[in-house]
């Protein structure tokens, strides 16, 4: 092992997906496995059975306490009001100005307890963020060290969590959770992923972590199971039409204009960036991201530019094969009034123009 | 694994000479790093190319990976068929998946490249970093 790699963080499934063969790459500061066996076989199995990934890499924030509630609705865009105990919410922590610190899943434990998962290299950032907004003395717990986070994503996925659990999968409905056991050990198993398929987010002690991944590699076999990588985490939420922090959103990009206006409730009351986005709403926005389809020759991607008759207009913020439908997809930011279905785009690869139009997104959804 | 009468060069090309023409392609060691080969983009025929100097790319799911030349002429083939069946070129990297094919202008050049025990060894080399 070299130096650079012995300095990247390592999730404590380090060692089961070297022996799985694994290839592993520095994502953001970790050493995590891009591919087992292949993107494309991996992200089909998602798609037809069942895959299971690794994503301890990501980070929980715990907020407790009888000022829980204020702090955790006035750190984000969504109403957690609405949320019930055992709800989960996708939301966008944001900056004054209306940019993106993070987008991140608060899921209520309790009256008093939300648990927030967050994107890996934003974690300390975030953390620091919401206690600077902390006046009222809620506990603000850095809780990543306490939690592996394995993602069991596809058709299968509850048939095969089901043989190692006694919780009913089948009663947590979507964006849901539920606090049981797995294989024996504490599990928040929540009904959430980043795939576009149905399956389950489980939150175990990080001791547990290779002995439930054994475990539920074994009781998938029967279904068709796969370790899967970050390279088909990829193409599977981009499919879905998934945002990707450093991608379609980040410190510069406000909810509206990532077409994520659906988790901002300007009428719950005060929040960070709630006077800032109100004033966009207002004047309306310059630019928003759009999905497209190459019908040229070519792939565009990631930080490619967009052209509008001849002249840049926009960038690709992800981009690249679409294994699933079989054409070559992605996101990119467009002029407001040009950001619609149908409208005929060049990306620039390599210096040549090649075309793309505008379609819908999201570009994959699974029949339920 | 490498045939013994290709030559190849450090970026994980390769050439056979077959009279004055070079048949060219990227190694198995190349494709398996690149893992699923979705698009090749080749030059036409007739395209003037330099040893050392960008041929075309090779695009995984993931990445873009450009291809030098590991010869100097004129390509005078393309093997159209990657254009369709791009991930030929990891079923079959050495044989049925080449790239295009060269007419030699400097034919000298082949000295300047590995043999295939020196590129096993340079590959090998390169494995044991990581």
């Amino acid at each position: 092992m070299t130096q650079a790699t012995a300095m990247l963080k390592a999730t404590p499934l380090n060692a089961a997906h070297r022996r799985l063969g694994a290839r592993m790459v520095d994502f953001g500061g970790w050493d995590m496995p891009v591919q087992y066996s292949s993107i494309l076989e991996e992200h089909h199995a998602v798609r037809r059975n069942a895959g299971l990934f690794d994503v301890s890499h990501m980070g929980e924030i715990e907020i407790r306490g009888r000022d829980a509630f204020a702090l955790t609705d006035y750190a984000t865009t969504n109403a957690v009001a609405k949320l019930k105990i055992g709800q989960a919410q996708y939301c966008g922590l944001l900056y004054e100005h209306g940019g993106f610190v993070d987008d991140i899943l608060v899921h209520k434990v309790a009256d008093d307890h939300y648990f927030l998962c967050v994107n890996a290299s934003n974690q300390e950032k975030d953390f620091e963020h919401i206690q600077a907004l902390n006046r009222t003395g809620a506990q603000v717990e850095f809780a990543s060290a306490r939690y592996a986070q394995l993602a069991i994503q596809g058709p299968r996925a509850l048939a095969i969590l089901g043989k190692l659990t006694a919780t009913d999968l089948a009663a947590i409905q979507y964006y849901h959770f539920a606090d049981g056991r797995v294989s024996g050990t504490a599990a928040r198993i929540a009904r959430t992923g980043y795939t576009g398929e149905d399956g389950f987010e489980i939150y175990i002690a990080p001791e547990q972590a290779e002995r439930i991944w054994n475990e539920i590699l074994d009781a998938g076999q029967e279904f068709g199971i796969k370790p899967c990588g970050l390279g088909a985490r990829n193409t599977l939420r981009l499919e879905a039409k998934m945002a990707l922090y450093g991608h379609e959103i980040h410190a510069s990009i406000t909810p509206y204009e990532a077409d994520l206006a659906w988790i901002v409730k300007l009428d719950k009351g005060d929040f960070v960036g709630r006077a800032a986005l109100a004033k966009q709403k207002e004047a309306g926005i310059q630019r928003k991201l759009a999905g497209f389809e190459m019908t040229g020759r070519g792939i565009g991607r990631d930080g490619y530019e967009v052209f509008l008759e001849g002249a840049p207009a926009g960038w690709v913020t992800s981009g690249g094969p679409a294994p699933t439908l079989n054409k070559n997809i992605g996101l990119c930011y467009l002029p407001t009034d040009r950001a619609k279905t149908g409208q005929r785009i060049e990306i620039m690869i390599r210096n040549q123009a090649v075309e793309a139009v505008t379609v819908p997104t999201p570009f994959y959804k699974r029949d339920k | 694994m490498y045939p013994a009468n290709f030559h190849y060069t450090k970026e994980h090309e390769w050439v056979r000479v077959e009279g004055d023409v070079g048949v060219v392609g990227i190694t198995d060691h190349a494709q398996n790093q690149l893992g699923d080969i979705v698009y090749v983009d080749l030059p036409k025929t007739g395209t003037r190319v330099e040893q050392g100097k960008t041929l075309g790319s090779v695009e995984s799911v993931k990445a873009v990976s450009d291809i030098y030349s590991p010869v100097s002429g004129e390509v005078v083939e393309v093997n159209d068929t990657l254009a369709t069946a791009p991930e030929k070129l990891n079923e079959d990297p050495h044989g049925e998946a080449w790239l295009v094919k060269i007419k030699l202008s400097a034919p000298g050049e082949i000295q300047q490249l590995l043999s295939a025990e020196d590129y096993q060894n340079y590959v090998a080399a390169e494995e044991s970093k990581h």
